[in-house]
């Protein structure tokens, strides 16, 4: 694993033979083999072939359902369901490919799309031709050089005959809520990128009698490989349970960030470096191949944090991960060095998600900044021990009382941290600290919402 | 089949009239929004329930339908 | 000085009750203001006010009905009783009482929306509500115009009273909003707040 993260020259975890029938599991599938750059139509329909038209959208959804494809965008929801659902609503709903990736410390998405656009948009003809739908939306992060590359892309796929379906580009806000599927939807009406109550589960509706069918680009683009290799080479990757790859976005304890194609079950360990056999004193990082890590973050900010030693002996599966709390989510794993204050990097996140809060509903708004600063008070000096029973009334005041999982996610990842950093807190009462990196490690973007603007 | 309480957290502005028509379930939380228990409803509070709901300045109240 | 005629007391009661409904939807109007803005009344709890703002409508609505039947049935002037609804179809006074109208048509509209507001859409009813700001002034310069009591005397000074209220009430309404923080800003500024309080600890 090499490489910083710039969107032109991807790094890949594992080498392999290209996907095929004939391949065993052989990775990467959505990412070319190592070294190869950015794939445009051409080479990406001599690796993969042509999209088949003989199968119809019932085979297809069949076909999903019998490889387990569930959502990478976070949520992992059985695809087949919603291909199935779409496919009988009337009228035909729109079908939204989201790129949008508000989570900072994600970048797949945006990596896929930049490298493998053609097999996404191959995915979104597919979802399209089974919900039944002449219109496609790609749902994308606010970036320049993206959407160019992504309007060339369907501008050359137009020119060729191969889209039946037309694809429309939609910018989306540089906000975390920004690819909640309500804030998209709201998005696609015109109106801010804010999440809505929703309280009948099903597709979301665009409008009264219009539905959307919104899928994670990720999820796009094993459709489209899925429906040229089917199920049964879907599954040689995985396990029984959750099969298939996924891409993750790996933050190594160096501070180096790579996207990375991995399959589901992958020991945590292997993915970031880590000496999984380490048995620590309690307190003492476990050895890395970047240096000694403390703990891990898995699921990215709205999933949880697990101590070093734990997380390397797990792999990255919900079946394994789910008991401890956590979860795979969209595929963020960051190695916490042992050199820096879990604490104050968990505040510092804390503050953003805080100032991510669309303001819309009372607990949320009012909870969540309370329990950011809350959370800066007990990771400096000698906190007031009163502060920790505040952060606790207030995250029972917010779990379940927002319209959207922001709350609800928020208050996990914290609560993991005052677990898995329950020493570091100690430490802090007697005016000590382990941290003697000042450096900030986990990403957060500069700059705060300041007005509405920013949510259009 | 029961009925339900609940709260639009979107429409809600903490007006608090719920909790004043109806304080055998609903309570405020320490800033004025509706603590609403995600239970079916009380035989005995269905009145006072719809009440509740007529009440609700922002129309973020409603009785729903639990299977 | 002749007695008090039948059609005199018809024409006095219609006079009267427009008064009378004039001051009260003046209440409903200032009441609505207080419900929006969750506004207080001195002894009197948040869900009395919402109360009191729709149970006022609907006094308004019974003696609006009685200024109208009354005036209709006065036989001194002409007015059909489809002039109520129908802007300007009346013989006496067309403009000033099509004025009377319009506004009736949306107070009518307000009350019946309301009624049925759990079966509309919540935009839908709050467009239809704000159209009572248009209801309001019809209804003073339908006052001002159609019965020469109205510019002078007791009854110009409750007409100014009234306008009086409704500008107030507006104005609170408006200072309110000018500070309050829009969605976007609202975790910042508790966040902010926050801080500096912890900073003080």
């Amino acid at each position: 694993m090499t490489g910083g993260l710039t969107l032109a020259d991807l790094p890949m975890a594992y080498a392999g033979p290209p996907p095929g029938p004939e391949g065993p599991g052989g990775l990467p599938r959505l990412l070319p083999a190592a070294g190869a750059g950015p794939v445009d139509l051409r080479p990406h329909l001599a690796r993969y072939g042509a999209l088949g038209s003989a199968a119809g959208p019932g085979a297809l959804i069949r076909e999903v359902a019998a490889a387990g494809l569930t959502g990478r965008g976070g949520a992992a929801f059985p695809a087949a369901r919603k291909l199935a659902a779409a496919g009988e609503a009337r009228p035909a709903p729109v079908v939204v490919g989201n790129g949008a990736e508000g989570e900072p410390a994600s970048s797949k998405d945006r990596s896929l799309l930049w490298i493998s656009p053609h097999l996404v948009l191959d995915g979104l003809q597919l979802a399209a031709a089974a919900a039944g739908s002449a219109t496609a939306v790609l749902y994308v992060r606010r970036d320049e050089r993206l959407h160019g590359r992504l309007a060339g892309a369907i501008a050359e796929r137009a020119a060729a005959g191969l889209d039946t379906a037309g694809v429309d580009l939609v910018q989306a806000p540089s906000r975390f809520l920004a690819g909640e599927e309500s804030a998209l939807v709201s998005r696609l009406t015109g109106k801010p990128a804010r999440p809505a109550y929703r309280p009948v589960r099903g597709l979301p509706r665009l409008a009264p009698g219009r539905a959307a069918l919104v899928l994670n680009v990720e999820t796009l683009a094993h459709l489209a490989l899925i429906a040229r290799y089917g199920a049964a080479w879907f599954r040689t990757a995985g396990t029984a349970a959750e099969p298939g790859s996924m891409l993750v976005t790996l933050h190594l304890a160096d501070g180096r960030t790579s996207v990375a194609e991995a399959p589901l079950g992958a020991g945590i360990a292997g993915l970031l470096g880590l000496d999984a056999l380490a048995d620590p004193p309690p307190g003492a990082g476990i050895p890395g191949a970047a240096g000694p890590v403390q703990a891990v973050l898995v699921g990215g900010y709205h999933g949880a944090w697990l101590p070093a030693a734990e997380a390397a002996r797990l792999p990255l599966a919900n079946e394994a991960l789910l008991p401890l709390g956590a979860a795979v989510g969209a595929g963020v794993l960051a190695a916490l060095p042992a050199d820096r204050c879990g604490l104050a990097e968990t505040a510092r996140v804390a503050r953003y998600l805080a100032l991510e809060s669309a303001g819309q509903c009372g607990p949320c708004f009012n909870g969540l900044p309370r329990i950011a600063a809350a959370l800066e008070h007990l990771a400096g000096p000698r906190p007031d021990r009163r502060a920790l029973g505040d952060l606790e009334r207030w995250a029972g005041l917010v779990t379940g009382r927002g319209a959207c999982h922001h709350p609800d996610g928020s208050v996990r990842f914290i609560r993991s941290a005052l677990r898995v950093f329950a020493a570091e807190a100690g430490l802090h009462e007697q005016g000590r600290c382990r941290g003697t990196d000042p450096r900030p490690f986990l990403p957060v973007p500069a700059g705060r919402p300041a007005s509405e603007e920013d949510w259009s | 089949m029961g009925r339900q309480l609940r709260v639009d957290p979107v429409a809600c502005a903490g007006h608090g009239a719920c909790a004043e028509l109806l304080p055998e379930l609903i309570s405020v939380d320490e800033w004025g929004y509706p603590i609403v228990p995600d239970q079916p409803l009380p035989r005995g509070l269905q009145r006072a329930a719809r009440r509740a709901v007529a009440g609700c300045p922002a129309l973020a109240l409603a009785l729903t339908r639990v299977p | 000085m002749s007695g008090i005629t039948h059609t005199t007391a018809l024409w006095y009661a219609s006079r009267a009750t427009g008064v009378v409904t004039l001051l009260l939807l003046t209440a409903v109007v200032v009441l609505g203001i207080l419900v929006n803005r969750q506004g207080r009344l001195p002894g009197l709890p948040g869900f009395a006010v919402t109360g009191l703002h729709r149970n006022t409508s609907l006094l308004a609505v019974a003696f609006l009905a009685i200024h109208v039947l009354t005036a209709v049935a006065d036989p001194f002037v002409t007015i059909r009783l489809a002039a109520a609804v129908l802007p300007f179809a009346s013989a006496y006074k067309p403009f000033w009482l099509g004025l009377g109208a319009v506004s009736l048509d949306l107070v009518a509209a307000l009350i019946l929306t309301s009624l049925a507001r759990a079966r509309m859409s919540r935009r839908a009813w709050r467009g239809i509500h704000w159209l009572g700001y248009a209801a309001w002034p019809l209804a003073v310069v339908h006052s001002l115009g159609s019965s020469s009591d109205a510019r002078s005397g007791l009854v110009l000074a409750l007409l100014a009273g009234c306008v009086a209220a409704v500008v107030a009430a507006v104005a609170w309404r408006l200072s309110r909003a000018a500070r309050e923080v829009p969605p976007a800003g609202r975790a910042a500024a508790i966040l902010s707040r926050m801080s500096a309080r912890k900073a003080e600890l």
